[in-house]
C-alpha cells in the first residue's frame, strides 16, 4: 500500500484524529471507514505498525483470529492492504504533542513538527506511548542529552571533523558509525561484547575500518562522562577485568534501542491511572467526551492486553464516534457480507 | 517458594512463586511495577535485573537470545539478568533480585 504522508507543518481537517498507527489504529480506521468516516493517523514512528513492527517484526503471533500464526510484520501489512479503501493519512516520524479544545467543540492536535489536525473525535491508539530512546544510566547524562551526547543524528554535518563515540552493537549503531566514519575526523565504536547484532555486512564493514586503523573499537562499559556546560571532553569506559581507559570525544551517540513512555498524552487532561487511560467497556470513551482510547492503553475492569481486544474496542468506538462526526444522521447497522452500501466502500461492489 | 524482589525505590520484597512461571510474570502478578514491555518474548531488555551475588552461578546460563537482547539494558552490570528469561523452579526457591534502571513503569 503506498501511504499518504504528507509533509509536516500542514492544517487538516478529518472527522477522526487516531494517535498511534499499530494494530489496533490501523483497525480502527477500518471500523471508521465502513461508517463514512475518514481518519488520519499520528506515530512517532516513521513507518505504521506499532510495537509490532518496532519490537517484534519477525516474530510469530498465535492468537489472533482466523490466522494460525503470522508475524508482526505481516499482520501491519495486511491491516495496511484491508484499510486501503479508506485512504487514511499518515502523519509518521512526529509526536502527538498539544491536544486542545476548540470553541466549537471540535478538537485540535498539533504535533511537534507543527501539523495541525482538527477533528471532532480523538482516538488514542498509543499502546504503551511514544516510542523513545534508551537513555544509558550515566551520571549528569541530563546536562549533556542534545547538545554533545544524541541518540539519533538530525543532521551528519553536525559531526564533522569531531571525534564522535557511538555506543551500541546493532543496526542503528554499525550504520552511523559507517556513515559518519568518513566526516568525522574519529569515530569510537563501545559495545558490551565483541558480538554484534546488526546486519553483517555492516559489521564486516566495520571490522575492516578497525583492521585498517580508520575506527577504533572498544568491548566494554562506559562509566562516566567528563566535560563541562554539556560539552563533553571524554568519556571513561572499563574494559572487563582492566584499568579504566580515558577516551576522548566531541560527542556520544547512543544507540540502546527503543522504549515507550506515555508521553505527552499525560497532560492532556485526562485520567491516568498507572500509565493507563480508564475507559467505558460501551463505547471506549475516556472520562473526556469525543476522546476515545482503544489497545493497550486504555484500562477498564477485566482488560486484557491482547491485540483481538483493541480491534474489538475499535469497532464500539465507531459506533459512538458516528454519533459526534454525523449528529444528524441514523447509524444503521450493517454486514459487509450482506450490505451492497458497504462492499461499494470497500470497492467489492460487484462482490468481486 | 519465595523470591525477594528489590524495586527502584529501594524497598524489598518476600514474594510467593509458582512453578514454571518467569520470574518477570511473579514480580508483575504481585503489582510490582516492571515495564516488560514485549511481554517476555526477550525482545525489550526492560525487565532487566540485578540477581544476587549469591545467586549468580545458581542460575540456569543464558541463553544467547538473552545474551544479545541484553545489548539493549541500560545499566548493565556483570550480574544482569532478564527476568523473563528466568524460569522459577525448586533450584531458585529464595532467588533474590533488584530491578534495573529502565524498568521503571
Amino acid at each position: 500500500m503506498e501511504l499518504e504522508t504528507p509533509e509536516a507543518g500542514q492544517k487538516f481537517e478529518t472527522d477522526v484524529i487516531i494517535v498511534g498507527a499499530g494494530p489496533v489504529g490501523l483497525f480502527a480506521v477500518f471500523e471508521l471507514g465502513l461508517l463514512d468516516m475518514k481518519a488520519h493517523l499520528v506515530d512517532i514512528l516513521d513507518r505504521p505498525g506499532g510495537q509490532c513492527t518496532e519490537l517484534y517484526p519477525e516474530k510469530p503471533i498465535y492468537d489472533i483470529p482466523a490466522w494460525p500464526v503470522i508475524t508482526g510484520q505481516d499482520l501491519t501489512n495486511r491491516l495496511l492492504e484491508q484499510i486501503t479503501p479508506f485512504a487514511p493519512t499518515f502523519h509518521l516520524g512526529q509526536m502527538a504533542e498539544q491536544l486542545e479544545k476548540l470553541e466549537d467543540g471540535r478538537w485540535r492536535l498539533t504535533t511537534d513538527r507543527g501539523t495541525v489536525l482538527e477533528a471532532p473525535v480523538v482516538v488514542i491508539a498509543a499502546g504503551g506511548g511514544s516510542f523513545v530512546p534508551k537513555r544509558p544510566v550515566l551520571t549528569n547524562l541530563e546536562a549533556y542529552e542534545g547538545r554533545s551526547v544524541f541518540y539519533a543524528v538530525q543532521r551528519m554535518d553536525q559531526f564533522r571533523d569531531k571525534t564522535v563515540l557511538i555506543a551500541g552493537g546493532g543496526d542503528s549503531a554499525l550504520d552511523w558509525a559507517l556513515n559518519l566514519s568518513p566526516i568525522a575526523r574519529r569515530v569510537v565504536l563501545v559495545h558490551r561484547r565483541d558480538d554484534f547484532r546488526a546486519a553483517p555486512d555492516s559489521v564486516a564493514k566495520m571490522r575492516a575500518l578497525v583492521d585498517a586503523g580508520e575506527m577504533d573499537l572498544h568491548i566494554g562499559a562506559l562509566k562516566e562522562l567528563r566535560g563541562a556546560d554539556g560539552q563533553l571532553s571524554s568519556v571513561l569506559f572499563q574494559a572487563k577485568g582492566e584499568d579504566p581507559l580515558e577516551i576522548s570525544c566531541d560527542a556520544m551517540l547512543a544507540f540502546y534501542g527503543l522504549t515507550m513512555k506515555l508521553g505527552p498524552v499525560a497532560d492532556w487532561g485526562l485520567n491516568v491511572d498507572q500509565n493507563l487511560i480508564p475507559v467505558d467497556t460501551e463505547k471506549f470513551e475516556t472520562s473526556t467526551p469525543r476522546i476515545f482510547a482503544i489497545g493497550d492503553i486504555n484500562w477498564y475492569p477485566g482488560k486484557l492486553k491482547l491485540i483481538l481486544s483493541g480491534f474489538h474496542e475499535a469497532a464500539l468506538m465507531a459506533q459512538q464516534a458516528f454519533r459526534y462526526v454525523y449528529p444528524d444522521k441514523r447509524l444503521r447497522f450493517q454486514y459487509t457480507t450482506s450490505s451492497s452500501d458497504l462492499q461499494e466502500k470497500l470497492g467489492v461492489a460487484d462482490g468481486s | 517458594m519465595i523470591i525477594y524482589v528489590t524495586d527502584r525505590d529501594g524497598t524489598e520484597h518476600e514474594l510467593e512463586a509458582v512453578e514454571g512461571w518467569r520470574v518477570m510474570e511473579i514480580i508483575r502478578e504481585h503489582g510490582l511495577p516492571v515495564k516488560a514491555e514485549c511481554g517476555g518474548c526477550c525482545l525489550c531488555a526492560t525487565c532487566h535485573v540485578y540477581v544476587d551475588p549469591a545467586w549468580v552461578d545458581r542460575l540456569p546460563p543464558m541463553r544467547d537470545e538473552e545474551n544479545v537482547q541484553l545489548d539493549e539494558a541500560v545499566g548493565l552490570e556483570d550480574n544482569s539478568r532478564l527476568s523473563c528469561q528466568l524460569i522459577m523452579s525448586e533450584e531458585l526457591d529464595g532467588l533474590r533480585v533488584t530491578l534495573a534502571p529502565g524498568t521503571e513503569v
